[in-house]
């Protein structure tokens, strides 16, 4: 669920029912886009769970949510890596040949 | 970005290498927070005469890990007071407290002179619904421990009440959180800037914790060296002494994370982290789904 900030450049979203366990997460994984100029997130009021994440891009023609999109894929990415490595590990020794 | 792991008994303590502090922040809150489990919700009170009140009976027993995976569940939808038999589980406690006719005339302790003076978690019986007879054919629905003292009765007093248990996430009621506590730290990193020898070694080493520091004999003389830093609980004694303060630089590993899961005995704790990984991706996938469902202006 998003908001609009001035042109393409820059967009404020407006993420409900979440709060720091995503909101630094994501923006640590944004953040590791050169496009990014700017990339933040702050929790509006404590007594409701929502987070405004803003992001500014640098240069023309690049809409915001392409590094919001990148993010997201590049956590989701994370995930399934430490997942993986770590289902690995659980096996006992002889399977983990096979990985 | 590689993972080791070393286990106990259900507690796990395992590392992760090259991952970044807000990553290993998120698994953490998600572990305490978001990983859902079932427990007691709604208590429904038929009769209960004993010196403990209702609610605080409620709140006893809600604060009780039930042995059910949530997984096989759902959510209660919202408005929904009834419950079905895919989202509730339900529970009964009958106890009623009577004396022993067979207790000598004397005696004042409570074991011998009444029968079902303490109820514990193992007095509650699961009472199935609808179809769940069925679908749990070796259903063995029990609270974790069946040693929880629930509450005290004396002869006369009764408690009788239904329990209905739902899946919740800890971010609603502390009951439904699945861990007893989930931490990380960060691997310490102990470099000694000179070799230090002889009995400034051993003061060395008597400032860390036992094993971090290790004596070696080498050409007659003792010099200490660094064992194993994953012991130490950096406590900074060595800092107190003015022989030793330069000659020891304290640092933590900046990627190098150990993580201890401790499950309250609902779910082993590695599926409790591959769920709560399961669950940050969960999160991911559902904001990319909106974004690409709603229309930008």
């Amino acid at each position: 669920v998003q908001a609009d900030g001035t042109d393409g450049n820059c967009v404020t979203f407006v993420l409900h029912d979440e709060d720091h366990t995503l909101g630094n997460s994501l923006r640590y994984m944004v953040m590791k886009n050169p496009d990014v100029e700017f990339c933040g997130y702050c929790i509006t009021h404590p007594s409701e769970s929502k987070i405004n994440f803003r992001i500014q891009t640098r240069g023309m023609g690049l809409p915001a949510v392409e590094p919001f999109r990148k993010g997201l894929n590049d956590l989701m990415g994370v995930c399934q890596h430490v997942l993986n490595t770590f289902e690995v590990r659980l096996l006992p020794e002889e399977l983990r040949g096979l990985f | 970005r590689v993972d080791i792991i070393r286990e106990e008994e259900g507690a796990l303590e395992f590392d992760m290498v090259g991952i970044d502090a807000a990553i290993a922040n998120a698994f953490r809150r998600i572990l305490l927070a978001e990983v859902p489990t079932m427990a007691v919700e709604k208590v429904f009170v038929y009769n209960n005469t004993s010196i403990v009140q209702d609610e605080i009976l409620a709140h006893r027993l809600g604060l009780i890990p039930i042995r059910a995976d949530p997984r096989l569940f759902e959510y209660r939808n919202q408005g929904d007071e009834e419950g079905t038999e895919i989202d509730t589980l339900q529970f009964q406690l009958k106890i009623k407290c009577s004396r022993n006719p067979q207790a000598a005339k004397e005696s004042s302790d409570p074991n011998e002179l009444y029968f079902n003076h303490k109820v514990y978690s193992k007095h509650m019986t699961w009472v199935p619904l609808g179809n769940q007879t069925d679908l749990f054919p070796d259903g063995d629905f029990r609270p974790v421990h069946d040693d929880i003292l629930i509450a005290l009765l004396r002869p006369g007093q009764e408690i009788d009440v239904l329990m209905h248990c739902v899946k919740g996430i800890g971010k609603d009621h502390a009951k439904f959180s699945p861990v007893a506590t989930a931490s990380y730290r960060l691997l310490p990193d102990i470099t000694l800037l000179q070799p230090i020898e002889d009995e400034a070694a051993e003061m060395l080493q008597k400032c860390f914790s036992p094993g971090v520091i290790e004596i070696q004999n080498i050409k007659g003389k003792k010099v200490a060296r660094v064992a194993n830093a994953r012991l130490d609980t950096f406590s900074r004694e060595v800092f107190r002494h003015e022989g030793l303060k330069n000659l020891v630089r304290l640092a933590r590993v900046r990627n190098h994370y150990i993580f201890s899961v401790e499950s309250t005995g609902i779910l082993p704790p590695d599926v409790l982290v591959s769920e709560a990984i399961k669950i940050l991706m969960g999160k991911c996938q559902r904001f990319l789904n909106e974004l690409d469902s709603v229309p930008m202006e």
